[in-house]
């Protein structure tokens, strides 16, 4: 472990995190009320600064000094630690996501443009993000209070449901990839096409016999794991833990100020980071559609290269916030017994399905 | 129709009480005889409206806004037996024109109707000759509320008015008297308030001039509306015509919150009831109470509201510091009289209390005189010039009370040997409770000026307060509660009917906050629980409670003592003016 | 009996997979977000709105000239064309007031004023605007035809004594109100 590596990841901490992924925490959450107002024939938040581009720092400001204000019967050292719990995981996943290809330092060093290169990429994310339930559940049990409870036993089963969906869809990409480095996976996607576009005119191949015959079962795969990623970050339509019609505020009913942001913004975080990840997993990364990537300028490993690919993957990253958004304003909230039906009915069989079918067209693409 | 025997007949029955049978509405009830047909249909419950009938007053019979259909028997063919029905009354065979029913008495198998196409029609038309001329005031009009044209045009009258030529002018505004203020275009001349000055007031100096329409209410030549009781012909004023200069748009009625309480001017506890908006007293009116003061009060008692000025209050307990009276704390004012009082000999100790304490804080003040084992208790006799009507020579408004609760009667005459006391220098400490001592003779600042210590407690800074080493601040009698008994031996409530200053205790609180100082500690903190243990200690209040005392008050002791209101309103009942 | 029996409507098998409709939810939703930032949101016109959804960008543009003429705004004293104010202090607003925003001491006009006839003005009128609730009850049980409510809405302050409208300012607001009954005339 060298110098360069520590001075190289610390740098990439502060600005993944502090430069990249709180401001566009804040500023989804902007873009969540402006694209709700603009769907809803409305104006939304445009008064503070240029089209309300302030209004995030309004908010923080706003929440910063709001009175902390602590219910008298709830568990303290629970209810303190409840949103550090939500807020934390989302932060720690993103460790793992590349945001671009790796660059060729003059040095002729590499630096790869992800915190950590782990080899069990999404087992990691998979693993850190369920923590998240800890959170919501500590948080109704501290807050003690019916609709806090209430939400947080709705969000636990309802994470724990989805969570096997989630864990069995991705299996048939696995078996595709032969990896779980996140890294090879985009690697081999700017070389053959996404995983939903398997075409490559970089490549020699052009459109090989592999990506086609997969296309379907990565296109049910990327289905139900964007269903579950909706149900894990508890967005609509499966908000059914904050549920205000019913839940008053569900599990974050008791908290205020900078604790009920914490909430917030982990929702908001979990949802980035489960773009990223969908991102990442079947729609390349950071790589250019078409195997485009894959050419000679691009693969060069220079600056410019590495800068297109961070933008590449924000602007895919941003088109997936959007829709999370979209389809928030759009569809109404699930029934309880309904959102159990999908997940276990559904999604679950579905899934196992899923990974027969795959496994038998890769033994016989194998032979 | 069966015939039955003589003696069963209702008639006779009623006849051997002195009593008649009448018939109001169709339902037969028994009422004395003698009685005006309006009272017979108030005790049936079947109100008639009126204008000038008043029932301490002469009835005139001239605003015929009390018409009633009327029936009797009819009379027998000569030879002929009246016939009688199953319930042994007769026929009855109503009369086609209306009667007045305030000026007609009843009779024996009289029938009255209250209602009916008849009655119903003759005071819509009264109604409308009445609203002829009277002017569109009612937002300048300060009876405006209480005004009994309004609720009669609102019950009986027309929406809407047929008249359309001018309507007769007549003088406005006029200042007949000191605190009376006259509208002649809205008087409907009923006279009461002529019949009041003139039977009650013995005082008449007002009558109708002019004719017909152009009939006005006004002041002989020469003479003003200055008598005493001169309000009262505001308050009979059916209209808006005589109103009160002080009241004169202070406040509409219907903001005013009323309090039933009695008047403490003098002896005879005039009952009273005090209109009050938030904390401020905006009038003062008597309250019927025929075994006190009729309906009547004095214009001076009802004014004397106005001497409780916010600036003449004192509004926290003092103490004097070398000259100066410095504020102090109420329980330090207590700790530091406790220590004054009880290094002090006790011989030297004198308490002088006011008769216009209430039962409740005579007694504390008792139990404060035996806690402290002060001998020399004292009060101050207060004479004022009687009017013979609702003014008393005693102008005290519990001698009774004190009497009662001390158990002296001489309780007056020793004023004369504290004062002595002090002089001598053998009273070196003096409490007084509610009386301002200075203004009685002989008693001034320099005599005062002996005491080692004097405490005493007002509403007003005097000069009593003034020469006090503590001073303490107490409520009025309107911000008071408690009982008090009259000269005619009647217990009657006192009540609140604002909140006293904030730093400033009634008599009950502070003789209460005291004797918690000296370790007295099971009194309880309301008037209404220590009037518990009242009623068991006096046998005259055995059995009496706040709750069953009514706002009439009630007879405890007997006396000898009339009022001369009442008096001389017995002598007109026997002469027939009166029912 | 009167009722109808609405059955449940029979779902087609795509309809069933959720999906297609799923989507077409989504499409009407990207209709109206197309519309709103092209600027053609349904009522630009009519509601006067800026076409970005049919909000009224508030301050930037009013509805004054929209405002229909019953439109209740602040209650305030008016004078008639004889400079007379109009109001008698009755307290009827007062006392109807159901905030309890009208403060009225009530006061007597001296001899010799060219209106003594009237005897009656109000001494003070207060109206608590951060009371008020623009109900209109004042103006309609008024029986002297002396307080209106103004086309004005845009009633703010800086502290709460801004609000507190006396009557000066009650009959600034008001101003001059020409062809009301002239009870008080000459006859009178």
């Amino acid at each position: 472990m060298d110098a360069f590596f520590i001075i190289s990841t610390l740098i990439k901490i502060v600005v993944i995190t502090f430069l990249l992924l709180l401001p566009m925490i804040a500023y989804s959450v902007y873009a969540e009320r402006r694209v709700s107002a603009i769907i809803q024939d409305r104006v939304g938040p445009n008064r503070v600064g240029f089209q309300g581009l302030l209004q995030p720092i309004a908010d923080g400001i706003k929440f910063l000094l709001k009175e902390e204000f602590t219910p008298g019967h709830v568990r303290k050292g629970f209810f303190i630690l409840a949103p550090i719990l939500t807020m934390a995981p989302a932060l720690i996943t993103v460790a793992v996501i590349p945001f671009g290809s790796d660059i060729i330092l003059n040095t002729g060093r590499t630096l790869a443009l992800s915190i950590a290169q782990v080899e069990i990429g999404p087992l990691f994310i998979f693993a850190i993000a369920s923590i998240s339930v800890y959170g919501i559940a500590i948080a109704g049990w501290a807050s003690n209070s019916k609709y806090a409870y209430f939400g947080s036993v709705r969000s636990a089963a309802q994470m724990i449901s989805y969570e096997i969906a989630l864990g069995l869809s991705i299996i048939p990409v696995l078996m595709l990839f032969g990896s779980f480095n996140l890294n090879d996976m985009i690697n081999y996607q700017a070389e053959h096409g996404w995983l939903l576009l398997p075409i490559s005119i970089g490549h020699e191949h052009g459109v090989t016999k592999e990506g086609l015959l997969t296309w379907f079962p990565m296109l049910i795969a990327f289905i139900i794991f964007t269903v579950s990623i909706f149900a894990e970050t508890n967005r609509m339509p499966f908000d059914l833990p904050e549920c205000e019609t019913e839940l008053v505020g569900g599990y974050h009913t008791e908290y205020s100020s900078m604790k009920f942001a914490l909430f917030f913004l982990g929702e908001y975080a979990a949802m980035i980071v489960g773009s990223a990840v969908i991102v990442t997993i079947f729609l390349g990364g950071w790589s250019l559609p078409f195997g485009l990537s894959h050419t000679e300028f691009l693969s060069s490993g220079s600056i410019w290269a590495g800068l297109i690919h961070i933008g590449c993957f924000l602007a895919k990253l941003i088109g997936f916030i959007v829709f999370f958004i979209w389809v928030r304003w759009s569809i109404p909230r699930f029934r309880y017994d309904q959102l159990m039906k999908l997940g276990w009915v559904v999604f679950f069989e579905l899934a196992l399905v899923n990974v027969v079918i795959t496994a038998v067209i890769l033994y016989f693409l194998a032979r | 129709m069966n015939k039955l025997s003589t003696t069963s007949l209702p008639k006779d029955i009623a006849a051997e009480k002195g009593l008649v049978n009448i018939q109001i509405d169709g339902i037969w009830m028994q009422v004395p005889k003698g009685t005006r047909i309006i009272e017979a249909c108030n005790l049936a419950k079947a109100q008639v409206p009126h204008y000038c009938y008043h029932e301490k007053l002469s009835s005139p019979g001239n605003c015929r806004m009390c018409l009633v259909q009327m029936g009797m028997p009819p009379r027998p063919a000569p030879g002929a037996e009246p016939t009688y029905d199953e319930q042994g009354y007769q026929e009855i065979s109503w009369n086609p024109r209306p009667i007045i029913s305030c000026a007609n008495t009843v009779a024996e198998n009289m029938g009255i109707k209250t209602q009916g196409e008849l009655v119903e029609g003759c005071r819509k038309d009264v109604m409308e000759f009445l609203l002829i001329n009277h002017p569109l005031d009612c937002p300048i009009c300060d009876q405006a509320g209480e005004c009994t044209l309004q609720e009669y045009s609102v019950e009986h009258g027309n929406a809407q008015s047929r008249f359309k030529e001018t309507k007769i002018k007549k003088p406005k505004n006029v200042r007949i008297g000191e605190r009376v203020r006259l509208d002649d275009e809205r008087c409907v001349l009923c006279s009461r308030c002529i019949r009041f000055m003139d039977e009650v007031a013995d005082d008449p100096v007002l009558g109708f001039a002019e004719r017909g329409t152009h009939s006005k209410l006004t002041v002989h030549p020469d003479k003003l509306l200055n008598h005493n009781y001169s309000l009262n012909t505001v308050d009979i004023c059916p209209v808006g015509a005589l109103t009160s200069t002080d009241f004169r748009f202070q406040m509409r009625v219907w903001f005013l919150k009323q309090t039933p309480t009695i008047d403490t001017n003098c002896g005879h506890g005039i009952n009273t009831t005090v209109w009050t908006r938030g904390n401020d007293i905006y009038r003062v009116t008597p309250r019927q109470n025929n075994a006190v003061n009729s309906c009547w009060m004095p214009d001076n008692y009802r004014l004397s509201f106005k001497k409780f000025k916010e600036e003449l209050r004192l509004l926290e307990p003092s103490h004097k510091v070398t000259e100066a009276h410095q504020p102090i704390h109420w329980t330090k004012a207590f700790a530091s009289i406790n220590e004054q009082l009880g290094s002090a000999n006790s011989e030297n100790t004198a308490l002088i209390v006011s008769a216009s304490l209430t039962n409740e804080e005579l007694y504390l003040a008792k139990i404060l005189a035996e806690k402290l084992d002060i001998k020399i208790l004292a009060s101050v006799e207060h004479k004022q010039e009687e009017d013979n009507l609702l003014i008393s020579s005693d102008a005290n408004p519990n001698t009774l009370g004190l009497q009662l609760i001390f158990k002296l009667k001489t309780l007056y005459k020793k004023l004369g040997s504290i004062k002595t006391g002090i002089k001598s220098g053998a009273i070196k400490n003096l409490i007084v409770l509610g009386e301002d001592l200075t203004t009685i003779r002989g008693w001034d600042a320099e005599l005062l000026g002996h005491l080692d210590c004097l405490i005493s407690t007002h509403s007003l800074a005097n000069s009593t307060a003034q020469a006090s080493d503590y001073s303490l601040p107490v409520a009025t009698a309107f911000e008071n509660e408690g009982t008090m008994i009259n000269l005619s031996g009647r217990l009657q409530k006192l009540n609140s009917a604002i909140q006293a200053p904030t730093n400033v205790k009634t008599h009950f609180q502070l003789l209460t906050s005291w004797l918690h100082s000296l370790e007295v500690n099971h009194l309880p903190t309301k008037p209404e629980a220590l009037f518990i243990e009242l009623s068991e200690t006096y046998k005259a209040l055995n059995g009496i409670t706040y709750a069953t005392l009514s706002d009439l008050g009630e007879p405890i002791i007997e006396t000898n003592y009339q009022v001369p209101l009442l008096a001389k309103e017995e002598q007109r009942r026997k002469q027939g003016i009166i029912a | 009996m009167s009722f109808i029996k609405v059955n449940r409507p029979k779902l087609k098998w795509y309809e069933h997979l959720y999906f297609p409709t799923l989507f077409g939810g989504l499409k009407i939703t990207l209709g109206h977000a197309i519309r709103s930032v092209k600027s053609t949101t349904r009522g630009k016109k009519e509601m006067n709105s800026s076409g970005l959804g049919i909000t009224m960008q508030y301050p930037e543009t009013k509805w004054d000239e929209f405002l229909p003429d019953w439109y209740r705004g602040v209650p305030a004293l008016v004078t008639d064309e004889q400079e007379r104010e109009r109001c008698v202090s009755c307290q009827l607003c007062e006392f109807i007031c159901p905030p309890k925003a009208i403060r009225i001491t009530p006061g007597e006009i001296e001899d010799g004023n060219e209106w003594a006839k009237v005897e009656k003005a109000p001494k003070e009128f207060d109206i608590d605007m951060t009371r008020c609730i623009y109900c209109g009850l004042c103006e309609e049980v008024c029986p002297e035809q002396a307080i209106y409510l103004r086309q004005d809405y845009s009633i703010t302050g800086l502290s709460r004594k801004d609000l507190m409208h006396d009557k000066e300012k009650l009959y600034e607001i008001g101003g001059k109100r020409v062809g009301l009954v002239n009870k008080w005339n000459k006859l009178k």
